[in-house]
């Protein structure tokens, strides 16, 4: 009977306050659409860094098979030059390197395999076809001129890459975005609880009458107040809820279907992390609402 | 049933006192007219017994609670045993007579049967059998208030407050209202009505307080109106209330029934 009577007042309340309740729906959708986009920007971030970032700083590439380079002459690099290159590490580096990691061809291919199973392009490759390299942690990130310096030019190393330059802008621009998203987010939320408010209020004075009514004969605050709250949540999430569809289709059509095919070396996010940030949307929603009406309901219906 | 101790309460810091001192006794199954001129503490008075307000001073007791000090959540606890009619009615105007009747018990969560078991007997009594359906608008004043009264006592309140109930109303039918009240009162039901209906008052032959500029200054047990002039004091001899006819009324009858 309660149940059937307040879900009879939430849907009256909704009818009679369309234009609001869609308008409450739209702005909860486009804020919360920015909110996911900075969570999904950052889970991107640390999907690269993942990857690449925390492992290397610098790598080391060893001469393969067939390089052009002069330092390459003889041939594939050898265990001796390897060797060598370690030991200026350990001596005239050992200041500036924290921590050295051998990737052999093998280790290489492995995490290759692992992030494309299904081969590269299409071709099936083998553990020959990837490059060993020397992976070094830096104690100062900004002394890889030294590093470089030390380290080119020596027998049997290729090239020396700082993999930060790389990545560096990459991460500095997804940090500016997921900024700007938070920022529009921010915005958009406030706007989002001021419509919310507005809303709760017009729907409490055009059922001043009934809500009159229901302090007289003694009907308890929850009572009186529930249907506004669940009017309020209600459009709340379905907001959210849109803002979860419109982020799994962006995802879908513009990650998974366009960007992961036309620069398919990086790891990108995909629908599931969509489905992580969803939930954590539609509660957003929830308390978002639940706020709003709180403060709105206290000063439009007391007892 | 109502106990009023000493009772003041101020609206503005430095205003003239709405109610001042008051002190009222109303026992269990009363009658009791609320008399005196607009703006001298009638509905000031009902409101507190309702616990609209707080009293600013002085204590008031209804039906065995201290209602100046109740916490907020046990409000509706106290209005549950309480129903109040209005001048204006009150009815929701898109609800049918058998459902605005009906919300008043749904609000409080009673189940579904008890409902469809005591709405139709208390339009019964009420004398509004067989108009559950109609809407508001097509009552007659006189029915709306007889829904409305019907409204407040379907949850068997101890105590009924009417605030003017028979002001929009001519006085063939106040009289039926001013029946249904006195039936109502007698099942048990203490009744306090505010009212300016000197002719009512007379007639029932009731207790009677009068306030004036918040100050008790009347308690009969067997009371008339009084002296309109005593009661509108800053009206006096005008043209309006002297016009020919309001003063030459026929005298009421009350008839009693058992």
């Amino acid at each position: 009977m309660r149940f059937q009577f307040v879900l009879g007042e939430v849907f009256s309340g909704l009818r009679r306050n369309t234009t609001m309740v869609v308008a409450v729906v739209l702005v909860t959708f486009v804020s919360l659409t920015f909110v996911g986009a900075a969570a999904l920007l950052q889970a991107q971030i640390g999907k690269l860094k993942d990857d690449w970032y925390d492992l290397v700083e610098v790598s080391v590439f060893l001469c393969p098979e067939g390089s052009v380079a002069p330092t390459c002459a003889t041939g594939e690099a050898t265990d001796d030059q390897v060797e060598a290159v370690r030991k200026i590490i350990d001596t005239e580096l050992s200041t500036e390197v924290s921590k050295v990691y051998f990737e052999s061809k093998e280790r290489a291919f492995e995490a290759f395999s692992e992030r494309y199973p299904d081969g590269y392009q299409g071709t099936q490759l083998t553990a020959d076809d990837m490059q060993a390299s020397l992976r070094l942690k830096l104690t100062d990130a900004e002394q890889f001129a030294v590093v470089s310096d030390v380290l080119s030019g020596r027998d049997g190393v290729e090239i020396v890459e700082d993999q930060r330059a790389v990545f560096e802008p990459l991460f500095r621009t997804l940090n500016v975005a997921t900024l700007l998203a938070a920022g529009l987010a921010g915005v958009m939320l406030l706007a989002a609880v001021l419509l919310i408010t507005t809303t709760i209020r017009l729907s409490a004075v055009s059922r001043r009458k009934e809500t009159e009514i229901m302090r007289l004969v003694g009907a308890s605050n929850l009572f009186i107040q529930l249907p506004f709250l669940l009017e309020g949540a209600l459009a709340a999430v379905l907001g959210s809820l849109l803002a979860g569809g419109g982020l799994w289709l962006a995802v879908r059509f513009m990650v998974s279907d366009w960007l992961e095919r036309s620069v398919d070396w990086v790891a990108y996010v995909s629908e599931v992390d969509v489905l992580r940030v969803a939930p954590l949307l539609v509660i957003m929603a929830v308390a978002l609402a639940a706020l709003s009406s709180f403060f709105t309901l206290n000063r439009y219906t007391r007892i | 049933m109502i106990r009023f101790e000493n009772v003041s309460k101020v609206y503005a810091r430095g205003a003239r006192p709405a109610l001042d001192q008051v002190s009222v006794d109303v026992e269990r199954g009363e009658f009791v007219f609320l008399v005196g001129a607009s703006g001298s503490g009638k509905s000031t008075f009902l409101s507190l017994v309702l616990r609209e307000q707080r009293p600013t001073r002085g204590r008031v007791y209804v039906a065995g609670r201290d209602v100046a000090n109740l916490s907020g959540w046990r409000v509706p606890t106290l209005r549950r045993q309480l129903g109040v009619v209005f001048q204006d009615f009150r009815l929701l105007q898109n609800k049918t007579v058998h459902e605005n009747v009906a919300f008043a018990l749904q609000v409080i969560g009673k189940p579904r049967h008890v409902i469809r078991d005591t709405v139709p007997e208390v339009l019964d009594m009420v004398g509004l059998a067989g108009k559950g359906k109609r809407m508001p608008t097509e009552l007659s004043g006189g029915e709306q208030q007889r829904a409305a009264i019907a409204r407040a006592i379907v949850n068997r309140p101890q105590i009924l407050l009417a605030d003017e109930p028979t002001g929009n109303l001519d006085p063939t039918t106040s009289l039926g209202i001013m029946r249904l009240l006195d039936r109502i009162n007698r099942t048990g039901t203490t009744v306090v009505m505010a009212t300016h209906d000197d002719e009512i008052v007379n007639e029932m032959r009731r207790r009677v307080v009068e306030l004036s500029d918040g100050v008790v200054v009347r308690d009969e047990a067997r009371g008339g109106y009084g002296e309109r002039e005593a009661i509108l004091p800053h009206v006096g001899a005008s043209p309006v209330l002297d016009a020919p006819g309001s003063g030459t009324r026929a005298p009421v009858q009350i008839v009693r029934e058992v």
